[in-house]
């Protein structure tokens, strides 16, 4: 005889449908942890729908960092999910495969090292850890420099355009050097080369160049800094080197402006860093950097670590992460080569000039971006009466896409412009695509401004006709201009720092 | 065709090749590379659930620092926070929000909590008209590297407390006697990576408030809960080791070890706002409110975050402890299989983490290094370390217990170690085993697999294994 036993009721909540059960009814957890396990079939669709909520990765043009790879190189990812990159005894060939990138960036760089000499270099998280791995060799190398001569070492100062992206300031604060800025101008985004040399003095650990500035995409002069301070350094018999934050330009000069000269050939350039996870083509979570040679890495900042007998030297402020990225940038560098890169980033250039004349053809805009640099197209309203490319920002949101704007910094805050970044995922059809809702966008905010002006001008002679002598007081119609663009931006008011990178 | 053209490994190659090749080259090439799940080395996760792997793959293009265009995921961090704060017992009000953050690891998060005190106290310093340029640190040698490193990089003197046979971690009597009126702070250890055990952060805290206020000191303790953080709430929560003891001002946890999730993910978490000066912090204004970020790294990927917030509600609190004592009950089975061969002595405690470390009792013929080279013959990966100062002449070998690590792998293991000390009698001896601890290391560096991390012209061992 086949005794059945009824199932208890717990069961029945795993077997059924997800949204059949009691989990998507209750409340998601939120400041403690729950007292109860969930089926994973529960956690993760509850997650995932939440998720939808947020933006789309390939619609963000806010960003430099790469949002789409291929599927090969996702199943070495994925693959790679669970390797502690810093285990590097464990998996000695992922770290071979870091060395290789290192030693592939720094020639790519014409970091001045021998056939078979070892470059120095390191991966990182991003370009923010690999600037304060350069900022704080530079300082630690000007330390023992003046105590050596006997001079005070308490001030250390770096000197940067007020350009810089925001991790120059947190370097700068964290690790207590003086940030000393130089200041925009309305037409020039970037650092002017002489008032960086006239800023130096004797505290100075490094002059900070950015090939391909965060707000505009323009590389800077770098060679003009070096020659500058050559001269500076030999007048003053200091000693001030250069750092290149090449975080968006270093994997685009090489290809597209293999003449321009920026990266070691310089002389007094130390050290770059760049980031992997924008034009190095790969998701978010590398950035390299790399020392023109030994000597300008002081040995008391390295860990030296013994693996396969040999030493492996570190210097890196993360310990334990993942090491699918690095894996990636492996995959990247050889399944493209030299050639791909170059292609890629043509194909970038190409679609910045398609949506760069889409923007000019409605006649409305001012593009304050260069045409060489980094593919990305910024610009500004050419009448800013009635709305403000925020608004322009807000309304573009309803198609989908996300295109910030930020206010230029000091000496240029009254600059505001839209930032539109091409990425190799952004095909030449998008940026049509782009340049037409952008249009959309600007005809319905004309149309709402003419609403509105109606609506406040009818108002105001119904109450005009109800002064109290009796006389009409009319608004002139600027003011009238003037209250809308009040009212409207009370929704709108927000002033973005350029924190993304 | 491709796999047979030598790749460049220095210079980026000139040409593009298939993906489907590149995929295959490194793949193959990656094969050599150690079984992460045989990585016994390791606190770091080695394995999610699939549904986890699907998010994670999913999230993978999405650059966290975007709080603006993601800010679901930015909510997911500040939820994971503040049900890390509330497990930690953070003194907050009922809709209060915890201070806290998200990081790349464990490292990040100490050099976070490590700037916040530093900065606090050159604040009071300056206000008081005293020296502000010798600022302190107080641990033990047990330390994980990164004190060293925030130590170094952030310019603050480590005194450490030397530990001594039979006493491997931070002795609270002498490290509150090391303290000064440059003390920063003082660094406990939930969970020491050498033997995993939990030092008494509640008998630091009582004898450093008699200290303070002998001294009028306002000297506060950070504990570093990097792998016990996520044990001791739920097989120990008679404990007290957070926030429940009034020094202790911020706290430091992997996700990524017993947090369940991969490598990529810590915690730092603050007693409140006060603890962390607000000069630090950047503010980032991001749907039209103020988002405050204190971070080391800027962009980085999304997936870790989802997937601790994946683990803290699919698992709950029942799920962690069941978790944890598995891994607790498989610790003593391993454990219980090593006394068995009546060869060795264990080193770590029952209570603490799950992990067993055990040294040879006779050394007269082999040593744990030799031991653990052998053992990666059958696959393992089981490190050997010497503890530091005062007690170099002590060497373990160490077991990690993670959640992917059954009862069947852990009495598979025994058997192996067995079979290994079985071919080692069989063998000479090396005629090396008596030598001083610094010489033992030089010259097995070759052998042993690299856990020792030297400075080659010290002869301090600092552990680079978290």
């Amino acid at each position: 005889m086949v005794l059945s036993k009824a199932v208890p009721s717990s069961h029945d909540a795993s077997l059924s449908c997800t949204f059949a059960s009691r989990y998507v009814r209750n409340p998601l957890p939120r400041f403690k942890l729950p007292e109860e396990s969930i089926p994973k079939e529960a956690a993760y669709q509850v997650i995932n729908d939440e998720l939808m909520l947020d933006g789309n990765p390939r619609l963000n043009l806010a960003s430099f960092v790469t949002t789409w790879m291929e599927p090969e190189c996702d199943k070495l990812i994925m693959a790679a999910l669970n390797k502690n990159y810093v285990d590097m005894d464990e998996y000695p060939i992922t770290t071979e495969l870091q060395n290789r990138c290192v030693n592939m960036i720094a020639h790519l760089f014409n970091a001045p090292i021998g056939e078979d000499e070892t470059a120095v270099g390191v991966s990182t998280v991003g370009s923010s850890e690999a600037i304060m791995l350069a900022g704080l060799a530079f300082k630690r190398k000007w330390q023992n420099k003046r105590k050596a001569e006997g001079k005070p070492y308490d001030k250390p100062n770096i000197v940067t355009g007020a350009n810089v992206q925001v991790c120059w300031e947190k370097f700068a604060r964290y690790f207590e050097v003086e940030l000393k800025e130089v200041k925009l101008k309305e037409g020039y985004y970037v650092m002017d080369p002489e008032k960086a040399a006239d800023m130096v003095d004797e505290n100075t650990i490094c002059v900070a160049a950015i090939l391909g500035s965060t707000l505009t995409g323009e590389f800077e002069d770098v060679k003009k800094l070096n020659d500058l301070l050559t001269q500076k350094n030999k007048e003053t018999g200091w000693n001030v080197p250069i750092h290149v934050d090449a975080a968006s330009g270093g994997f685009i000069a090489p290809f597209l402006y293999k003449d321009l000269v920026w990266d070691f050939r310089l002389p007094l350039v130390k050290s770059i860093n760049v980031s992997g996870h924008k034009y190095g083509l790969v998701y978010a979570g590398v950035g390299w950097v790399v020392w023109r040679s030994k000597e300008d890495l002081p040995d008391e900042l390295v860990f030296h670590i013994n693996y396969l007998g040999a030493d492996q030297p570190t210097f890196t402020l993360n310990f334990s992460k993942g090491s699918s990225q690095i894996i990636a940038q492996y995959y990247q560098f050889i399944r493209l080569g030299f050639e791909g890169y170059k292609n890629i980033i043509e194909n970038c250039m190409e679609n910045a000039k398609v949506l760069h004349k889409g923007i000019e053809q409605t006649g409305r805009f001012n593009i304050v971006s260069k045409e060489e640099g980094v593919p990305l197209v910024a610009f500004e309203l050419k009448d800013k009466t009635y709305y403000t490319v925020f608004d322009i920002s807000e309304n573009l949101r309803r198609f989908g896409w996300i295109v910030p704007a930020y206010t230029m910094p000091a000496d240029a805050q009254h600059i505001a412009v839209l930032r539109v970044v091409v990425r190799e995922d952004f095909s030449c059809s998008l940026a049509e695509r782009l340049a037409s809702d952008i249009q959309k966008v600007v005809e319905e905010l004309d149309e709402r401004v003419k609403h509105v002006t109606k609506v406040v001008t009818t108002q105001v002679d119904i109450t005009a006709s109800g002064g109290t002598d009796g006389a009409l007081v009319h608004k002139s119609e600027q003011e009238i201009a003037e209250e809308v663009i009040t009212y409207w931006k009370k929704f709108v008011n927000r002033k973005k720092t350029s924190g993304v990178c | 065709m491709h796999l047979g053209h030598h790749t460049t490994k220095f210079r980026m190659p000139e040409n593009t090749i298939p993906k489907e090749a590149a995929y295959q080259i490194i793949n193959d090439e990656l094969m050599l590379d150690g079984n992460p799940r045989l990585n016994l080395a390791s606190f770091v996760t080695t394995w999610m659930e699939p549904e986890c792997d699907k998010l994670m793959m999913a999230a993978i293009n999405k650059n966290y620092v975007d709080m603006d265009e993601y800010p679901v995921t930015t909510e997911l961090q500040n939820r994971c926070v503040n049900m890390i704060a509330h497990l930690f017992n953070a003194p907050l009000g009922e809709s209060e929000a915890a201070v806290g953050v998200g990081t790349v690891g464990s490292s990040e998060a100490i050099m976070l909590a490590g700037l916040a005190f530093k900065r606090k106290w050159q604040n009071k310093r300056k206000a008081e008209g005293k020296p502000y340029d010798k600022p302190n640190i107080v641990t033990g040698a047990n330390v994980q590297v990164c004190w060293e490193k925030f130590a170094r990089y952030f310019e603050v003197e480590l005194k450490e407390v030397n530990l001594r046979e039979g006493y491997y971690v931070m002795d609270p009597e002498k490290a509150v006697e090391l303290v000064d009126e440059n003390t920063i702070c003082v660094a406990a250890i939930l969970g020491s990576t050498l033997n995993g055990e939990f030092e008494d952060v509640k008998l630091l805290n009582d004898l450093l408030i008699k200290k303070n206020s002998e001294t009028g000191w306002d000297v506060p303790i950070h504990v570093d809960a990097a792998s016990g953080g996520f044990i001791a709430p739920f097989l120990y929560p008679e404990l007290e080791w957070d926030f429940r003891l009034p020094l202790v001002k911020s706290i430091n946890v992997s996700g990524h070890k017993y947090g369940l999730v991969y490598a990529g993910i810590g915690w730092n978490i603050w007693r409140s706002k006060e603890d962390l000066p607000e000069e630090l912090i950047f503010h980032i204004n991001y749907l039209g409110t103020d988002q405050p970020t204190f971070t080391l790294n800027f962009s980085k990927g999304s997936s870790q975050v989802i997937a601790q917030y994946y683990q803290l509600i699919r698992l709950g609190f029942e799920g962690y402890k069941n978790v944890m004592e598995n891994c607790q009950e498989n610790a003593m089975v391993l454990k219980e299989g090593l006394e068995r061969t009546g060869r060795f002595t264990i080193v770590s405690k029952d209570n603490g983490i799950p992990l067993v470390a055990f040294s040879l009792k006779d050394h007269s013929r082999h040593d744990e290094f030799e031991l653990s080279h052998h053992l990666r013959r059958f696959g393992w990966i089981v490190p050997a370390y010497t503890m530091p100062a005062d007690a170099q002449h002590i060497t373990v070998l160490r077991v990690v217990i993670r959640e992917d690590f059954s009862r069947g792998l852990a009495e598979r293991l025994v058997l192996d170690i067995e079979k290994v000390l079985r071919e080692l009698d069989a063998l000479p001896p090396n005629g090396k085993s008596m030598k001083r601890p610094a010489d033992v290391a030089n010259c097995h560096a070759a052998l042993a697999n690299g856990h020792v991390a030297k400075r080659l012209e010290t002869d301090k061992k600092t552990n680079a294994i978290c």
